[in-house]
């Protein structure tokens, strides 16, 4: 089984050996790439049980919790990396969400779907409504999404906040493109922030 | 239909030194039962050993040898089970205290009679301490894991914090590194019921011909409710009448949950001892792992390499989900390797014990990796 491209470009860019926690892990393909492939000592949290029951039959050390609050219980610099893909744009605050990942990790990695993509923009504009597309598959009243953001969203809180950004990447059906316009270009970004 | 017994080695050992406790003595001649099945590989590193829980027994996949019932985890130790004999050595033993071949209060002291309430009182960490004796008898220097539910996975936590190269994984369900007050509260109604039983006699009452069976009966009544929930009571047995058509306007047993728990608390008077009950239950009511390391239960964990996995169940108010958080956060506070899930099951703190298909999951899967 081959990683998610965004995971895909996470997991090339964790230093073998590190410490990982990759919050909201899912089944675990993440965590257990990073162990098998870059020799991590990889940790996850997720809120489902039955993924998490998963991870464990993988040999993972997962903890079922929720992102928003359980986080709080990890002492700092518990990490090298903390991991958050696809999830900052359903948690309850974004902003408390960030100094947490960057508070148990001296680093992190932030994957979210842009709101600023092109598609999403007409759609908007040609139809009124909140866009549904295949990106972001789901109507305004069943989506986890409830914290909407852009690439251009994502720097101003980066700023905000004086977080330092190491390295980041633009993705569009999976594949990297250029930063150039990547807030109108881009399903998807990835960010390797640091303090 | 009567099956083969999976038992590949049991007995009793006699520790061939004095067992130091908690309570500062120490213990002559103790003897410890155990069972165990599957075979020890010749590396000695297959090896699980299985904590039971306050009124459990070494027979986790044999029939009692007083009810004939089948062991009390049959369903997840065997060969192709979770806990698979095919591939690990599973040992079990009945713990310091215990009333099944391991000395405790109904052993013989050395005056030649019974100890009574002369028996020392324990703790979950005397009781462990008995075990890695009985392990080191057995020429078993380390374990692949250690597994406990309840008062088990306490024996499972302590083993980890005071001997912490003993045991590569821990495994504690529905269980808890504090004895919170409530609980202490209901086995101290246990214990209150047990010794306001005249039949009890300060706890001399062996070879009199009477027990305390009263006292004992009304105990694990009290404690076996609090093994249920409201939904597997209420889905058990609703307000259903017993063998009758209309309320009784008397005291009989007129609904069937007051005959069940009637029956659950008669039947256990038959193979369980009244002071064994004592003190099993005040060890529990002593473990404080926070406490034994000086209020920092992350200390517990500091030194051990284990892998550990905690697991709660939604439905269980005894040892509730916050309580296996607790434990979690500490172990994450360590930094040791931990795996948490609530699991969803309807039948209370016994979930650990019936059929919940998450768990044997999760048990296989955190085992074998």
């Amino acid at each position: 089984m081959s990683l998610r491209p965004d995971l895909a470009l996470i997991a090339s860019h964790v230093q073998p050996g590190t410490r990982v926690l990759d919050v909201g892990c899912g089944d675990g393909m993440l965590l257990a790439a990073l162990r098998d492939e870059r020799a991590v000592d990889a940790r996850g949290m997720e809120i489902d049980a039955e993924k998490v029951e998963q991870c464990v039959s993988r040999g993972l050390s997962v903890i079922q919790g929720d992102a928003n609050t359980d986080l709080a219980f990890y002492p700092d610099d518990s990490f090298d990396y903390a991991i958050l893909s696809q999830t900052l744009q359903t948690t309850q605050r974004p902003d408390q969400m960030l100094d947490e990942l960057l508070r148990v990790g001296r680093q992190a990695f932030v994957s979210f779907p842009n709101f600023a993509h092109w598609r999403v923009r007409l759609y908007l504009l040609a139809k009124g409504r909140m866009p549904v597309t295949r990106n972001l598959p789901q109507t305004w009243y069943d989506t986890p999404n409830i914290h909407h953001l852009t690439i251009a969203d994502f720097r101003d809180l980066l700023d905000v906040r004086g977080v330092k950004v190491k390295r980041c990447w633009f993705l569009s059906r999976g594949k990297l493109i250029s930063p150039m316009n990547a807030n109108w270009r881009a399903h998807n970004a990835v960010f390797q922030v640091t303090r | 239909m009567a099956t083969a017994s999976i038992i590949s080695n049991h007995g009793t050992v006699t520790l061939p030194e004095p067992l130091p406790l908690d309570g500062e003595q120490r213990l002559d001649g103790v003897e410890i039962a155990y069972e165990a099945y599957g075979t020890l590989n010749p590396a000695r590193d297959n090896a699980i050993f299985v904590a039971h829980a306050t009124t459990g027994d070494q027979h986790v996949a044999s029939p009692h040898p007083i009810t004939g019932k089948p062991g009390w985890w049959d369903r997840m130790v065997g060969p192709g089970k979770p806990i698979d004999t095919t591939r690990f050595y599973v040992l079990s033993a009945n713990v310091l205290g215990g009333c099944m071949g391991s000395t405790g209060p109904g052993s013989l002291a050395a005056d030649g009679k019974p100890y009574a309430m002369r028996f020392p009182v324990i703790t979950i960490r005397d009781m462990v301490r008995a075990h890695v004796a009985l392990l080191k008898e057995l020429g078993i220097e380390r374990l692949h894991a250690i597994v406990g539910g309840s008062m088990g996975g306490m024996q499972a936590l302590s083993l980890a914090a005071n001997w912490p190269d003993m045991a590569d994984r821990v495994l504690a369900i529905a269980s808890t590194a504090t004895m919170a007050a409530q609980n202490i509260a209901f086995q101290e109604v246990g214990r209150q019921a047990i010794m306001a039983d005249p039949d009890w006699q300060e706890g001399n009452y062996y070879g009199t011909g009477k027990a305390p069976d009263a006292g004992l009966s009304l105990a694990r009544m009290a404690a076996h409710i609090t093994y249920l929930s409201e939904e597997s009571l209420t889905g058990k047995f609703g307000r259903r009448l017993q063998d009758r058509d209309a309320k009784s306007f008397g005291f009989d047993a007129d609904f069937q949950v007051e005959s069940y728990l009637r029956h659950q608390g008669l039947s256990f008077t038959g193979r369980f001892d009244a002071n064994s009950y004592l003190y099993i239950t005040r060890a529990m009511s002593y473990f404080d792992l926070e406490e034994e390391q000086g209020g920092r239960l992350a200390e517990a964990f500091a030194r051990t390499h284990a892998k550990f996995c905690v697991i709660s169940f939604d439905t269980d108010w005894l040892y509730p989900t916050p309580q296996s958080r607790k434990l979690v956060h500490a172990l994450n506070a360590a930094g040791a390797p931990v795996s948490f899930v609530e699991l969803a099951a309807p039948f209370g703190h016994d979930s650990f014990l019936l059929d919940v298909p998450a768990l044997d999951r999760v048990v296989k899967g955190f085992l074998e990796q």
